[in-house]
Formats: structure tokens, sequence, C-alpha cells
């Protein structure tokens, strides 16, 4: 119980890139914690030697062959973003290295 | 950027032990991308290769390339690994805005190649071999340029803009296992393992290998311990370092700035560093963190890649002769000496002078413009000579007017420089530009009057035996000729006068 | 309301070919019922008018042109909104995709396109196709028109509103936990699951790849089946699009016989849990199907106490990947904080904006499943109750040659009942989820009415690939039903209120 801590929420919410507020670090830690043991029987059930099933038909080795098919016009490419310029999507600045 | 503490290179290694690791990054030429039909090209007008896969758009799902697939398992086979019978992709979950789906599709835990060796010699004549951990396949991702502040970093850069036009490039990404006992040829064993790399992928034809337009891409690891501990120390991963010359600077600078903190008793911190090539420095990046977690799972999007032992012979089949046993063959057919041989083999000129060689020159006339004055010219570009624009044919061509005395050395040179510039062939350049030697005995008798009027005595000095004194006469017409007159007939003909 | 919209789409389809009805007018006809009913059920998100009738109008005139058509051709369709579509935009039921127009169409949709069959217009969802009941649809919940208070189920509840108030003879749905069952349940249609890989998912916007599939919504299992036939096929932009074909459904749908059919009762879905009137229905179905001549059997599948656990942790980790990409660069919504915001503050605002509730919590829950330290606890664990599932199926399917159960344990609930509960939403998908996880076909057929006069459903699952017996099975029993009613199940729902 309450693995889930509200700093917990906090960094995977920051893994994915959701801002959340108080509010809701409090309900997804609860709501979260009750998920999270209604699901924890699961290790139980897989105490032996069972492969993982990844997919859920077995296939293996679909290709496609080396050859150029149409691209899309850089107007429709950039059609849906909010904002670009010299034929590039625009985004805020990165704070992060150098 | 705040000025490192540099220890002396001999004295860090007295003190540490230098353990490296490397991992190189190979964009594949494949005529499309890894996992859409978009164009694989360098250079066109930003985001026209790209289509819903590739720029990550909600419904789409990516189609593995079979010829990428291919190019990966003659990497793995050459670079003497053993081929995965059941490879997965996986996605390596992290967001960056150059990256459209903002997870990179690549192997995690079931690479296509994994456990090979490399023997990698160095400039010494030192072999050292080089334990490769694994060869896996991913994506590259896009282009990002930083738009204002100052020179396009992204420090104090008011906004970015994208091309996706790289996103999706087929990559192999090449990993060692830590390299110890290099010592002080550490740095000069990563360069050399690079070119090595670079050779490989060449030879086979899977990359353009390309280093200044980031075909061959390297991250250098770097940590020290001191001499007989077993654990080891904290490593740097420094990236961009995308010249053969700045992974040897740079191993080296970081090799002497963890060695100053150590010996102040400052721990290492586990970080990212960026090599500044125009500050010859590493700088600090980001640390090592938990925003680091890449949440690997199997790419449910694709099937696993399971290449049956028949596909993989049939590719051994074509691979093309191993770099050392080509080495062995060339160096006899040349007839180089050690030491000539290991000069080319360091500058990573074998194919430049086999190209040149097939095309008609002479093995050491080939490698004398290889290694003298196109090296020279390389060096002084800060570049690297097998980056240089000229074909094998070129300069053979260039060897072959100057045997025929059509140019002489000096001007070869100029004929070079020109035919680097784009001008055409070496004989289209001397044609258009007229540069050939003046052998013409009316034009040299002219010129050789006019220098001997200044300096009489000269034809006495000769016929006394002194035939030093004919250089200043020689030196006279070739700057009344610009250059042009073949000076070897300008001391026939002053013999000549003098004995008359 | 025209008695033409109150056909079934073969009947329909038959008028169109014999030319007593053209497709103008019967897709007129839908749209106008569109304009008198909508305003209540709503169903759509976007009715595209001016498309539908161009549609209609080309096939009218090829038609009259003797052009060898497609047997559904002119017959108009409406697509849940989260296959992209060219001529209308694409939201997934999110805020964070309003107004994106994609620049190219799903597989499904080119199909449709391609077989002469209007789209009428996208229809609601539950945001991203997270939930039961359309409530979680950033553009609020779609009505059951058996009850305007009640859900029409989830995710896919705008595609069974549609048909079930006959705006739509026909509907695409996707299914990735039970949402083109569960919908088709609560409103007393049909819908089916087809084989993981039958049908092409390029243009549906994931939410967990390896559990989505797209198939056919409508009102009885003829329909399901001629639709099924339309959309199926190897799509080379889906790598994990199933080769072969599986032959026609609609054949399958035509034999009305299941003497000898060795049918399987699942234990654990069955009894305890389920409603009372639900129970007493399926029992019924189950005396009607074996005085048909079928044999019922019970078959144990103990692994499905862990089914809703897996399923949790798997489709969360998936989508929290797939979801990635909705990060404000190259589509859909930006949001903008205060002051100088970095490109980071600017994704996490965008996200926390653009994202509902549900998505967020699901998302979170996904990140953890697959965060350092707990992948092999959770998403591990979850990959291997997957494949002990798998093992349940192929031993019952040992013993059956279909299975069945009710579709889900109870009737449509009404809005805001479980909103705040999670967990009890998650398990209205109990008995529809095991065939997501082993990739297996099922099909929910209308089974009478339950608790509180409302629809109840059965659910029928073969083994991969074999989806033709759930159409020939399910044609049977719909065919006993109306023997024994005098009506068709949706003869049974209360008339619309028309707004004109
Ligand atoms: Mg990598
Ligand atoms: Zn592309």
């Amino acid at each position: 119980m309450s693995e889930i801590t509200p700093d917990l929420v906090r960094h995977l919410a920051n893994l994915a890139r959701i801002d959340v507020n108080e509010n809701e670090v409090a309900l997804f830690a609860d709501q979260l914690n009750l998920i999270v043991d209604s699901v924890a029987a699961i290790k139980d059930a897989v105490a032996g030697d069972v492969p993982a099933t990844s997919h859920p038909i077995a296939m293996a080795n679909v290709f496609r062959e080396d050859v150029i098919e149409p691209s899309l016009t850089q107007e429709q490419a950039l059609s849906g973003a909010a904002d670009s310029a010299d034929g590039r999507f625009r985004v805020h600045a990165i704070l992060d290295e150098e | 950027m705040a000025k490192d503490e540099l220890m002396n290179y001999e004295k860090a290694l007295e003190q540490f032990e230098v353990v490296i690791g490397l991992e190189v990054h190979v964009e594949l030429n494949t005529n499309t991308k890894m996992f859409c039909g978009c164009r694989n090209e360098f250079g066109n007008e930003p985001n026209t290769n790209v289509c819903p896969i590739c720029i990550g758009l909600p419904g789409s799902l990516p189609a593995v390339n079979k010829k990428a697939v291919e190019s990966s398992i003659k990497i793995g086979l050459q670079l003497g690994c053993e081929i995965a019978p059941n490879g997965r992709f996986a996605r390596k979950n992290y967001f960056y805005p150059d990256l459209a789906k903002n997870f990179q599709t690549s192997q995690f835990d079931e690479p296509i190649a994994f456990e090979g060796a490399l023997d990698v010699e160095v400039p010494s004549g030192k072999v050292f071999t080089i334990q490769i951990e694994r060869a896996h396949m991913e994506e590259d991702a896009g282009k990002l340029t930083h738009v204002g502040g100052s020179t396009g970093r992204i420090q104090g850069a008011e906004y970015s803009l994208v091309d996706y036009n790289r996103a999706g490039v087929p990559l192999v990404e090449i990993v060692t296992k830590p390299v110890y006992g290099a010592g002080a040829e550490a740095p000069e064993l990563a360069a050399a393992y690079v070119r090595l790399i670079r050779e490989i992928v060449k030879s086979m034809n899977v990359s353009d290998a390309r280093m200044e337009r980031g075909n061959v891409r390297c991250d250098a690891n770097v940590s020290l311990r001191p001499h007989g501990q077993e654990k080891l120390g904290t490593r740097t991963e420094t990236k961009n370092v995308n010249s053969l010359r700045s992974i040897e600077r740079a191993v080296r600078y970081e090799i002497q700035r963890q060695a100053a903190l150590l010996a102040k008793g400052v721990a290492i911190t586990q970080e990212t560093r960026h090599w500044h090539e125009d500050k010859g420095a590493t700088s600090s990046g980001r640390p090592k963190s938990d925003a680091d977690d890449y949440r690997y799972f199997p790419e449910p999007d694709l099937v696993p890649v399971q290449p049956s032992k028949a596909w993989i012979e049939e590719i051994r089949a074509t691979l093309p002769e191993n770099p050392a046993d080509r080495r062995k063959r060339v160096q006899a057919e040349w007839g180089f000496a050690d030491l000539e041989f290991r000069d080319v083999v360091n500058a990573g000129l074998l194919d430049q002078i086999e190209e040149t060689v097939k095309a008609g020159a002479k093995p050491q006339a080939a490698r004398k413009w290889w290694t003298g004055e196109l090296a020279r010219i390389a060096n002084t570009q800060d570049q690297d000579v097998t980056d240089l624009e000229i074909s094998g044919a070129y300069v053979a061509e260039l060897a072959g007017l100057v045997e025929a005395g059509k140019i002489n050395d000096r001007l070869a040179r100029e004929v070079l420089t020109f035919v680097l510039a784009g001008e055409g062939s070496p004989a289209q350049v001397v044609a258009a530009r007229g540069l050939e030697v003046v052998s013409d005995d009316g034009a040299l008798i002219a010129a050789i009057e006019a220098a001997l009027a200044k300096q009489p005595d000269v034809l006495d000095a000769i016929r006394e035996g002194r035939m030093q004194a004919a250089g200043a006469v020689i030196g006279a017409v070739m700057q009344a000729m610009k250059g042009s007159a073949d000076a070897g007939r300008v001391r026939e003909l002053l013999i000549e006068m003098a004995n008359k | 309301m025209s008695d033409l919209i109150r056909k079934s789409a073969s009947e329909q389809a038959e008028l169109l070919r014999t030319g007593q009805v053209s497709s103008v007018e019967l897709t007129q006809a839908h749209l106008d019922r569109t304009a008198a009913v909508d305003g209540d059920v709503h169903s759509y998100l976007h009715v595209g008018p001016e498309a539908a009738l161009a549609a209609a109008a080309d096939i009218d005139r090829r038609r009259a042109a003797g052009e060898q058509l497609h047997q559904l051709a002119g017959l108009p369709i409406a697509v849940k909104d989260n296959l992209t579509t060219t001529d209308a935009p694409t939201t997934s039921g999110s805020k964070i995709l309003e107004g994106w127009v994609p620049p190219y169409d799903a597989t499904v949709v080119a199909k449709l396109r391609a077989a002469g069959m209007p789209i009428l217009g996208k229809t609601n969802l539950d945001e991203f196709a997270m939930g039961s009941s359309t409530e979680f649809s950033a553009y609020g919940p779609s009505k059951n028109p058996w009850d305007l208070g009640r859900i029409p189920g989830g995710s896919g509840g705008g595609s069974s509103s549609v048909v079930a108030s006959f705006q739509a003879p026909l509907a695409i749905g996707s299914d990735t936990g039970g949402s083109i069952r569960y919908p088709a349940f609560v409103t007393g249609t049909v819908g089916a699951k087809p084989t993981y890989g039958a049908v092409s998912r390029y243009g549906l916007i994931a939410l967990a790849s390896s559990l989505d599939q797209v198939g056919p919504v409508s009102r009885n299992v003829l329909d399901s089946a001629l639709l099924q036939d339309v959309i199926a096929g190897h799509d080379p932009h889906d790598s994990t699009s199933l080769p072969e074909s599986l032959g026609s459904m609609a054949e399958a749908a035509k034999k009305l016989d299941v003497k000898g059919m060795r049918i399987g009762v699942i234990k654990q879905l069955n009894g305890e849990g389920f409603a009372a009137g639900v129970s007493a229905r399926f029992n019924e179905s189950l005396q009607l199907l074996q005085q048909a001549g079928a044999e019922i059997v019970e078959v144990d599948c103990p692994s499905f106490e862990y089914a809703i656990a897996a399923y949790y942790l798997i489709l969360p980790a998936e989508a929290s990947s797939n979801l990635a990409k909705f990060d404000s660069v190259r589509f859909g919504l930006r949001v903008t904080p205060e002051g100088t915001p970095t490109i980071e503050r600017v994704m996490a605002a965008t996200r926390e904006a653009g994202f509902g509730p549900e998505v967020k919590r699901r998302i979170i829950l996904g990140t953890y499943a697959l965060s350092s330290g707990y992948y092999d606890a959770y998403y591990g664990s979850a990959q291997k109750v997957r494949t002990l599932i798998q093992r349940d199926f192929d031993a019952a399917f040992a013993k059956a040659d279909v299975l069945v159960s009710p579709t889900a344990p109870s009737v449509a609930f009404k809005f805001g009942e479980k909103l705040d509960d999670p967990l009890a939403m998650y398990l209205n998908d109990i008995a529809t989820i095991p065939a997501n996880l082993a990739g297996i076909p099922g099909i929910a057929v209308p089974n009478g009415l339950a608790e509180e006069n409302m629809p109840s459903g059965i659910q029928f699952l073969a083994p991969a690939r074999e989806d033709a017996r759930l159409y020939q099975v399910g044609a049977t029993l719909e065919k006993l039903h109306e023997d024994v009613w005098g009506k068709r199940m949706i003869d049974f729902a209360p008339e619309l209120q028309e707004a004109r």
C-alpha cells in the first residue's frame, strides 16, 4: 500500500512531460495506489518460468523493400504545426545542455 | 565555460590507468529511411523528405527497411560478431523536439549483432584487440537549428527550428566493451578504431562514412582509476566528436582534466560532455539523472527480426576482404616499406591510394601525393585528408602530367589547389589556366639572356666547373616566367651556352 | 423517420444495386436523421454532408455509366474519430487534437473510399479510446438511444449509438479491450473485433498497439460480416498485418447452422459478478443453440483472474509511449505558459491542458509500469500473464470450436455513476479483455432485454484467424432470436424524439 507517493507521482509526471498541480498529485496518488494494489497479485501469477508475450500473433521478418515512396510536400508536413519558419517547425528555446 | 585545470599528460598516465569505451553511430546509405519510404539524402530542402511516419503523425506505423537490416548484418559480420537469431526493436522513451515520436525506435536487450572483436593498429605499430559488445539498429533524429543568441548554440537561443529530413535515417550503433591497457596511446587508439570502422563500412558500401556530414559519429567514454585499483572510475561520455583529430584530442583532454580533479580528491561527475573543436576543450553537459529512465520496452508495432542461417551465410558470401587481409595484400602489391605503409594506414589512405593506383598512377607517386601535399593541404584546412574533395583518378592524372613533363612539381601543386576548388580535372585546369611548363627553347633562351645580362659572370663560373652558380640564373628565369619554365631544360641550355 | 434507414445495410445495398434508391437519396436520408436526432444523441464529433454527398453523387454517376461497382458501393458509413481522414478533422476525442486535419487517410478509410462508401462523419469516443462510456470524450458524451440518460458504452459509444439511432447503417469502431463489443452490448447492436492483424491499424491513432484492432459496427451480423470483408486484408504499412486472407465473412454469416458445433462456456465468465437478467438471457441463448444442434461444453480459463490486471498494465504502458508524440511541435494544440517559456515547459503545459484526467492517469500509470525498478514486476509480469491467457485459450479451443460468455456484466449504467471510480469502470471490460490480450477474434451479438428493459448481449470468441466461425454462430443465434421474438432486437428500442 502507498507505493505511489506524491513525490513519485511528480517524478512520473515529469518523465511523462505533464504539468500536474497539487490537487492532481494527491488524487492521482490515491487512485494509482488503488489500481496498483489491484494489479499487484499479478506478480504471483507468473512465479514459475513463463515466457513473455509482446505480440499477440507470432510473426517475424516483416520487411519493406528499400524503394523510395512519395513524401509529403513541405507545406503538407508543416500544415498541422502551431508554428513554423523557413520550412521548419519552430519551437521555444531548449533549456538543456552546453 | 569555466576553464578546466589539466594535469600534464605524462604525469596523468604515471598516476592513473585509462579506460575508454567507444560508441560509434554509422548512418547507412540506403535509398530510404529505416522505417518509411522517404528518401535518405543529405542536403535537401528542409522537411521535404518526410512523411506521416518519420514526423510521427498520429496513426502512422513503422515498417522495417530490409536493406538496412542486411547492411547491419554485414557490419556485424565484418566486426566478427554473432548475429542474433532473434532480435527485436524496442522503444527508448525520452522527450526531445528532434525526436518526432518522443521515443527512438532502437534495439535494447536483443541487438542484431553482438560479441565481436577488431584488431586495431596505432601509429607506434602496436596492435590492440578491441572487443565489440554489440551493434544495433536504430533511427537517427531530426536536425535542430538554434536561432538568436550567439553562434547557433542552444544557450541563449531565442527559439529553435526543426528539420526532420534526417529523422528516421538508419543508424547502426557499434558499442565497444571497456578498453584497458592502451595507456598513453588511448587517444590514438580511439582515433585508429574509428578510422578502421570507417574503412570497414566504406569498403562494404553500406555507408558514405563522411564524418563532416555526420555519417560516422563517435561518443567517447573515458574513465581513470589509480593503477592497481580494480573498481572502474566514474566515466564521462563526450559527444560531438566528429572528426578523427578531435576524437584523439578529446580523449587526451578528458584524461588530463579528470586526472587533475582526481589528484585534488574531487570526484568525477557522471555526465555527458561536449567537445568544442575551436577551444580544444570539453564542457559539462547534462548530468546523468532520474530523467534518464528510458523505459525501454519491445516495440509492439514491429515484429521480431529472425535472420535465418541461410540468409546470414548468403550475406557473408558477399563480404569484401577483411581489412587486415587487405592490408597485407596491398602492401605486397605496392611494395611499400613497413614505415611507409604504416603512414598510409595511419592516415586512413588505403582506399585513396588503391583508387589512385587503379587509375594508372605508380604506387610510390600515389603515396607521395596523398601523404605529402594533400595531407599538408588538409592539415592547413583543419580537415581529414580523406575528406578532401578529390578523387583517386584526378590524383593519378596529376601524377601522369608530372611524369610526362607537362608540368613540374611546383605547377602541379598550383594545379592541385584549383582542382580542389572545383575547377575540373588536372588536365582541364592546365589547359584552362595555361599552366603547362615552357620548354620552347626560344622563349627560354630569351629569358636566360636577360638574366645573364644582369649576372655576366655566371657563364665563366660554369665553365670553371662551379655549377652552383647556375642556380641564380635558373631562379631568375623561373621568376621571370612565373614558375612555368622547365628548370631542367634551362640548366641544359645554360651549359650549352657556356660551352659554346 | 423514413423506413429506408431502418433497413439493414445489406437491404439498403440491395436497393442501391437494383436502382430503387440512389446513393445521394440514401446518404441524404441518413443526414436528415442526424439533423433530427443527433442534437440529443451526440454520436458525431464531425458531420461532413458535402464530402458524403459528393462521394454519393460520384457513385450514382458511375453506376449510371454501367461501371462494375463494389457490392456496398453507395452505402454511407460513419467512422470512429480515431481514424485519420484527409477531408475531416480527426481528434480522437481529445482537445489536444482539436481541429487537426491529417494529411493522410487511414488504410481502412482508403478501403471504404475505394469501395465507394460515402463517409457521413466522425463518431465520438472516450479521449484516445480510454474509457467505457464516452464520458471521457473532451467533447461531451454520446447518449444511449435506448435511454438518453444512460451511457452508450465506450470507447466507441459514438459508433454504437450512430447505428442504434439509425443515423448510419454501418460504422467503424476500434477495440482495445472491448471498445466495439461493450458498446454493442449496451445498445443492442452488433460489433466484432477481428483477429489481431486482420484489419490494418495504419491511420488508427494508437491507444495500445499490441491490443488495438479496427472492426465493424452494425445492427445485424451479416452487415458486420460484409463490412469486415471491405476493411480486412494485408497492408504493407502495418507490420503486424496478417499476410493471409481469412476468407469471406459474409459467406460464413449466411450459413445459418450450428449443428455439431462445440460451444464452450467459460467458467470464469458466467454466474458470479454478472447481473441476474444478463445471466438469464445468456442461459436462454445457450438453450436455443443447443436445441439447434450445438454441443455446449464448459471450459476452464483460470488465468482470466489476472486478465484485467495485465490489461491495465500493458495498455497504459504502451499508451504512455504512443501518446508521447502529442508535444505541440508538429501538430495539435500548443499552450505557451507565462514568462519566457522553454520547449520543455511548453510541452508539459500543452499536455496538461490538452489531456483529460483519465488520459493523464493512464499515462502516469504506464510510465510507472515501465520505469526502471518496476518493469519486471509490472510490465514484465503482465506480458507473462498474456502467455498464460493464451495457453488457457489454447486448452479451451481444444475442447470447443467457439467460446461464449455474456459480453459484459451488467446493462448500461447512468451517466456519472462510475466516473470517479476507475476500478469500477475497468470491470466493465472483464469479459472482453482476454480476447485482446490473446489477439483472437470476438463478436458481440444482441441477446435480449435484461435489467430495466435495457439491452444485453452475448459474446463469441474463436481461435486466431477463425473469425468466420463467429459470423456463422452469431448469425445463427440472431436468426433463432428473431424467430422467437418475431422482430429484430433493435425494433424493441423506443422511438427517439425527432427535432423536426
Ligand atoms: Mg543509440
Ligand atoms: Zn518518412
